[in-house]
């Protein structure tokens, strides 16, 4: 079953033109990846696809809903989560306040002024379960920004997956990591993906190609190629692309 | 530098200590006011502006939206209260809710303009406002006297039942203020506990990963900018009957400095009592000061920037540093809940 599909996606900033023609397809409970070389727009079509950006032209469905043009908030709320690539956490709160204020659950309770944010044992509960998933469980009481740089990333993670999403995305969840937390991540990733239906940016090549079920390259704007990690690598045009190295 | 987020997010009792201590200070201050050398109008004035800087902080520090405009609501209360004694019926509660209700509709009407935008955008935008407001009040003759302002505001009579007290003396008037006041401020404590006042403060660390965990940010910054107009609308029209009378210098860009100042000095940015020491300290170093020299607000001022660059988080800032190296450190977060 398609889970998400974008179609023709453009967008245009001023005169720049930074997504062409974007066509994508995620089936569900799959990883999908995207790669590209730098500038070639992956970022921006995360943003778009998670309605950060509106497209110019281009349809996005998300499980037969029609999502182009809706705000991010509702967006999220139908249960697409992201991470970003420059960390965006919630700095003066501490790690399990980060993974609470994602909770659905948090935030709708968030009209009620008779509560106390840490009161509710269910909820705080479910944010130690969340950081637990991400290996962050003892450091829930301390603050985010005390977190080393690799913790910060799987935080980045856990936020986004306390919002119970139904489709992850995560863009470049590898940066600026080790080779040892890189291969956490990997390990992290397979967990993940019995749940949820996954698409990630990523740079490291033998990390998208050990993990992505597709792969999107992502050129110009535009999808230049399309298939299954062996798939591929057979192709003599990504070959002559940036993957050359690891191919 | 600590921050608001520090100060654990407490259900629960509002009867902590700092509460406590407030709450004495507000009951007690007729009884010694006279006796430190002081006198009773300036409890009134304090008062009002405790309640005038507390709502400011709930969308400045709690939400970090730096509107330098503020002084607006406050003067849209000040004559709503008093346009309402005169040109509709003399009335305490008339003339408050007038208060309320004219500076909320000016907040939300703003604040719609405002919520798309932050940084200083929002604040160039908030300055913008208030100088329209100023202008309208100097230059509308007919509603609002222009420079001169409305004169001759009765404070009414505060009619309980068959019970009727004249508020035309200092002591009783500060009684009244001293009570709203108290219920405004356990209103306020009551909402940046719950969970609101986190995702407030989640807004102010991190806009666009709130929007992306599905929180509508700009009805959020909407409903700080509203919320914290409605409070500047009820102490305006607790000042308009205060001063018995309403003029364009109370929404000036002046007044909107203070507030920010008073703010800023308290530590509004690391507690929520920040503010009641930010506005008491003012209004001491303006009477103590005023008394020594003419030029006590460069003092004054002085002391503003001596504080926001050593001490960027206050007074209460301050205090808790100070508490914290006194006390021995807690093995376990006080945030901690037992048994999760």
């Amino acid at each position: 079953m398609v889970l998400f599909q974008a179609q023709g996606i453009q967008k245009r900033f001023g005169a720049r033109v930074v997504l062409e023609n974007i066509s994508l397809s995620i089936e569900a409970g799959t990883v999908h990846g995207i790669m590209g070389p730098n500038g070639a727009g992956k970022t921006t079509c995360f943003h778009v696809l998670t309605g950060h950006h509106a497209p110019d032209a281009g349809r996005i469905v998300f499980d037969g809903q029609d999502i182009t043009g809706l705000k991010p908030h509702i967006i999220a709320r139908l249960g697409i989560s992201r991470s970003f690539q420059l960390m965006n956490l919630f700095d003066d709160a501490v790690v399990i306040e980060n993974v609470m204020l994602a909770l659905p659950a948090f935030r709708k309770m968030g009209s009620s002024p008779f509560r106390a944010t840490f009161g509710d044992s269910r909820l705080t509960k479910a944010a130690l379960a969340v950081l637990d998933q991400v290996g962050l469980a003892d450091r829930a009481w301390h603050k985010s920004k005390d977190l080393s740089y690799g913790e910060r990333r799987a935080l980045e993670i856990a936020v986004a997956l306390a919002a119970e999403p139904r489709i992850l995305f995560l863009d470049e969840p590898t940066a600026g990591l080790g080779a040892k937390g890189t291969q956490a991540l990997a390990q992290l990733i397979r967990q993940l993906r019995r749940q949820y239906t996954i698409c990630l940016i990523e740079h490291d090549m033998r990390f998208l190609f050990e993990l992505a079920d597709r792969i999107s390259v992502i050129h110009w704007g535009q999808v230049i190629a399309e298939g299954t990690p062996a798939a591929l690598q057979a192709n003599k045009w990504v070959a002559r692309s940036a993957l050359g190295a690891v191919a | 530098m600590i921050t608001l987020s520090d100060i654990p997010a407490r259900g629960g009792t509002p009867f902590t200590l700092p509460m406590g201590l407030f709450a004495a200070v507000l009951a007690t201050a007729p009884f010694w006011l006279q006796w430190v050398g002081l006198y009773q109008y300036l409890g009134v004035e304090i008062a009002i502006w405790i309640l005038f800087a507390m709502g400011f902080n709930l969308l400045f520090g709690y939400t970090g939206l730096h509107s330098f405009g503020h002084g607006a609501y406050l003067g849209i209360g000040a004559y709503g209260f008093g346009l309402f004694q005169k040109s509709v019926e003399v009335s305490l509660w008339g003339g408050l809710l007038a208060a309320i209700l004219a500076a909320t509709v000016a907040g939300a009407i703003v604040g719609a303009f405002l919520s798309h935008r932050r940084g200083i955008y929002y604040a160039l935008l908030t300055i913008g406002f208030g100088q329209v407001f100023w202008f309208t009040a100097m230059k509308l003759h007919w509603l609002t006297g222009g420079e001169d302002g409305l004169l001759n505001i009765p404070r009414p009579d505060l009619v309980i039942g068959s019970w009727r007290i004249s508020l035309n003396d200092n002591t009783a008037f500060y009684w009244f203020v001293a009570v709203i006041t108290a219920v405004a401020v356990l209103l306020m404590w009551r909402v940046v506990n719950a969970p609101v006042g986190r995702i407030l403060q989640a807004i102010r660390q991190n806009e666009t990963r709130a929007r992306f965990v599905g929180y509508d940010v700009w009805r959020w910054k909407w409903l700080a900018f509203t919320v914290s107009a409605a409070f500047a609308g009820l102490a305006g029209g607790l000042f308009a009957m205060a001063q018995q009378s309403a003029y364009p210098d109370v929404m000036s860009l002046h007044q909107s400095g203070v507030i920010v100042m008073m703010v800023l000095v308290g530590g509004g940015l690391v507690s929520f009592w920040g503010p009641v020491l930010g506005v008491v300290l003012y209004f001491i170093a303006r009477d103590v000061l005023g008394g020594l020299t003419e030029a006590w607000l460069l003092w004054y001022g002085l002391i503003f920037v001596i504080m926001v660059m050593v001490r960027p988080e206050g007074l209460a800032g301050l205090l808790h540093t100070t508490a914290q190296r006194t006390a021995p450190p807690a093995a376990v977060p006080a945030t901690k809940p037992e048994a999760v």
